[in-house]
């Protein structure tokens, strides 16, 4: 029974851990599959996670923080687009600096409106997302394993977790099951064959960008109003790019993402319940290998030894219309 | 005029102090003035911190020593990237690359300082170059043989490069005295680079002999990327890949030869940083430089001047930031990392914004010129 509660807090964990890196993957999906690189995610989280906790502790409303979470994050992603698509800007310089402006300007604005040193004051009651009571969970907490599974694993999460968890469905109905999906995926692989249809690349790409801005903008206002309490300064720690990875790890599909975040977000529990725990056999594995792992991992599928990645054709190059 | 529409669609022919001069500091302008709105928004005078910010960067030989001491790490990640960039490359790993050398230079100061010092610290300094190439040239093979994208592996090895060196430095290297830090014992005295001489007036400031060889490496980065076979194949592919094949060069040899250099260069990160200034290896003491580079190279068009002129601007504010987030209550030291991403974002990203208006305003010049004539 001890292993069985353990591992249910282990995937518990996992769940807390994987949703900002779901969203986050499911909105580079979005700007990749339409042909856009974007390594500018972590900026886009970062600003939004500031944006989101300025706003609920002044307001008073985590739900007036998500809004300016995502405003933000639109805005950044509008930026992005404007560089890229409509300058024909490179977008990976675009997207570096985006996370550079954005790294610098919430310290900076943080100082000087909250007098912190760069951190937010501390968000509760209203101003914070608070975890949510499914119906019955506690009457069938009783019920073994499954009872237990649903009142300790599926309840008690706050709202944007179970968003992130909508989220995958219905990204993957959007991509495949309608005509802005099958666009957003054609204008990745031949932008030729879309402009030759009489669709503008150049809207399609804004389109794709701001669904990236705004499954950024959710992600990043979990960071500061629902998973922490407050920004503190570089609190996405590199989950942008970690993303991006699971991205790549799920080959640029919907379903797959989403278990390759989960994937890297369980070897972070994991890591945490690992730490200097004498293991049979291997002996103690250091964090720091555990903590490279998905990286690791996203390499050598990269490079073709785990399986093989092939990206959006069109993907990194800006669309110039031939005469 | 019939001359002029002869012409149409043919490469801008613009005056060159208009490319290499005039189209930069626009960008430059829009950078700063976007900056001082943020200063102005968070309720200071940006006027005032323009100039505590020259003074701070060039008002006294000390500050200018700093200048110039940061200036040497921009060289270094600045030609980094812009060899790269020859080869059509885009290495965003000169951060882990930089790191990684740290290892290298460390190992050689710790284990080999028995030896005299001018045997010990080229021994580091080739160590240096050696760890950052070694770093560079996997994303480079794979790039050039596994067609995995550079951009992505390179991101994915400063990763791996940070938990390196964290394992390294927290288990294995760490010394006793440091208080449980994850830092190094000091290198040996005879392991550090001279500073800068007493009558300069900069002794005090970090600035040392690594300035000299950056500015060395660049007059070697000009001879070889113009003047030799091996920096014309790098430029050839980096131009055209099918041209390239076509001439018999191979690509995939020059990616890989692109990218083990550019790491090398990133090396001498850690050779000004560990041997010039910490005398022991710590965490981070890349301090993003190597994105920076990014951005130096962008400006300075890849040309070791342009560069040097780049890298010293670079230097310049992150010296006179320091002073500014000192000088003035509501501005902290982070205002010099926005001040960075927008001069990317301008020089960078938004590069076409300006230019086309730029170049046919001087098109439209010239044409009007010659049919007065």
């Amino acid at each position: 029974m001890e292993t069985f509660e353990l591992t249910v807090l282990l995937l518990d964990a996992t769940f807390r851990v994987a949703t900002p890196l779901v969203l986050v993957a499911l909105a580079g999906l979005f700007s990749e599959r339409a042909g856009v690189v974007d390594i500018g995610l972590e900026g886009k989280m970062l600003g939004a996670a500031f944006a989101a906790a300025a706003a609920a502790t002044t307001f008073g409303s985590a739900w007036v923080g998500l809004c300016a979470g995502i405003m933000t994050s639109l805005a950044l992603s509008s930026l992005h687009a404007y560089a890229c698509v409509t300058h024909k800007g490179n977008q990976v310089v675009s997207g570096m600096a985006i996370n550079i402006v954005v790294a610098g300007l919430t310290p900076t604005l943080g100082f000087a409106w909250f007098k912190l040193g760069g951190r937010t004051p501390a968000l509760n009651g209203d101003a914070r997302f608070s975890s949510i009571t499914l119906p019955f969970a506690e009457a069938v907490r009783d019920i073994p394993i499954i009872g237990y599974i649903y009142a300790e694993l599926i309840s008690g999460h706050n709202i944007i977790v179970y968003i992130a968890a909508a989220a995958v469905p219905i990204v993957a109905y959007v991509l495949y099951r309608t005509r802005f999906g099958l666009r957003v995926r054609a204008v990745g692989e031949n932008p030729h064959a879309v402009d030759t249809a009489g669709i503008s690349v150049n809207t399609l790409r804004y389109q794709a960008l701001a669904v990236t801005g705004f499954l950024c903008g959710i992600a990043g206002t979990y960071l500061s109003t629902a998973h922490g309490a407050g920004f503190i300064r570089d609190m996405t720690a590199g989950k942008g790019y970690l993303a991006l990875a699971a991205l790549i790890f799920g080959k640029w599909k919907p379903v797959p993402t989403l278990f390759a975040c989960l994937l890297f977000a369980f070897t972070d529990a994991l890591q945490a319940r690992l730490q200097g725990v004498d293991l049979p056999i291997v002996g103690v594995i250091p964090v720091q290998f555990i903590q490279a792992l998905p990286y690791i991992l996203t390499v050598l599928l990269l490079a073709g030894f785990v399986g093989k990645a092939n990206p959006p054709k069109a993907i990194g190059e800006p669309y110039i219309k031939e005469r | 005029m019939a001359e002029a529409k002869a012409k149409f669609g043919a490469p801008a022919k613009v005056p060159a102090w208009v490319n290499l001069g005039l189209i930069p500091f626009i960008n430059l302008l829009a950078a700063f003035f976007i900056s001082g709105l943020v200063i102005l928004i968070i309720g200071d005078n940006p006027l005032k911190a323009l100039e505590v910010l020259i003074y701070g960067a060039f008002g006294y030989p000390e500050a200018i020593g700093y200048t110039l001491y940061y200036t040497t790490n921009f060289i270094f990640t600045g030609l980094a990237v812009a060899i790269a960039f020859h080869c059509g490359l885009f290495n965003i790993g000169a951060e882990g690359q930089a790191f990684i050398s740290g290892l290298g230079v460390g190992l050689a100061a710790l284990y080999l300082d028995f030896l005299p010092f001018w045997m010990v610290i080229p021994i580091a300094i080739l160590a240096a170059a050696l760890f950052g190439a070694i770093w560079a040239y996997v994303p480079g093979y794979l790039q050039a043989k596994r067609g995995s994208h550079v951009v992505i592996t390179t991101i994915m090895f400063n990763f791996i490069a940070f938990s390196i060196m964290n394992y390294t430095l927290v288990e294995i290297l760490i010394s006793k005295e440091a208080g449980g830090s994850p830092e190094t014992r000091e290198f040996a005295e005879n392991t550090w680079l001279a500073l800068a001489p007493d009558f300069t007036g900069m002794a005090d400031s970090p600035l040392n002999f690594s300035f000299i060889i950056a500015l060395a490496l660049s007059v070697a980065f000009y001879y070889f990327v113009w003047h030799t076979r091996w920096g014309y194949e790098i430029r050839v592919v980096g131009q055209n890949e099918t041209a390239a094949k076509y001439a018999g060069i191979s690509p995939a040899r020059n990616i890989i030869l692109a990218m083990t250099i550019s790491g090398a260069l990133a090396g001498f990160v850690a050779v000004n940083e560990l041997l010039g200034v910490h005398h022991k290896v710590i965490m981070e003491f890349t301090g993003g430089f190597g994105f920076v580079g990014i951005a130096v190279a962008l400006m300075g068009r890849n040309h070791p001047v342009g560069i040097f002129m780049a890298a010293l601007l670079f230097g310049a504010i992150y010296q006179g930031g320091t002073e500014l987030a000192f000088e003035m209550q509501s501005i902290n030291k982070e205002m010099v990392i926005v001040i960075q991403g927008l001069i990317i974002l301008f020089s960078g990203a938004l590069e076409h914004m300006f230019r086309p208006k730029i170049e046919s305003f001087f098109r439209r010049a010239a044409t009007a010129k010659a049919v007065e004539a």
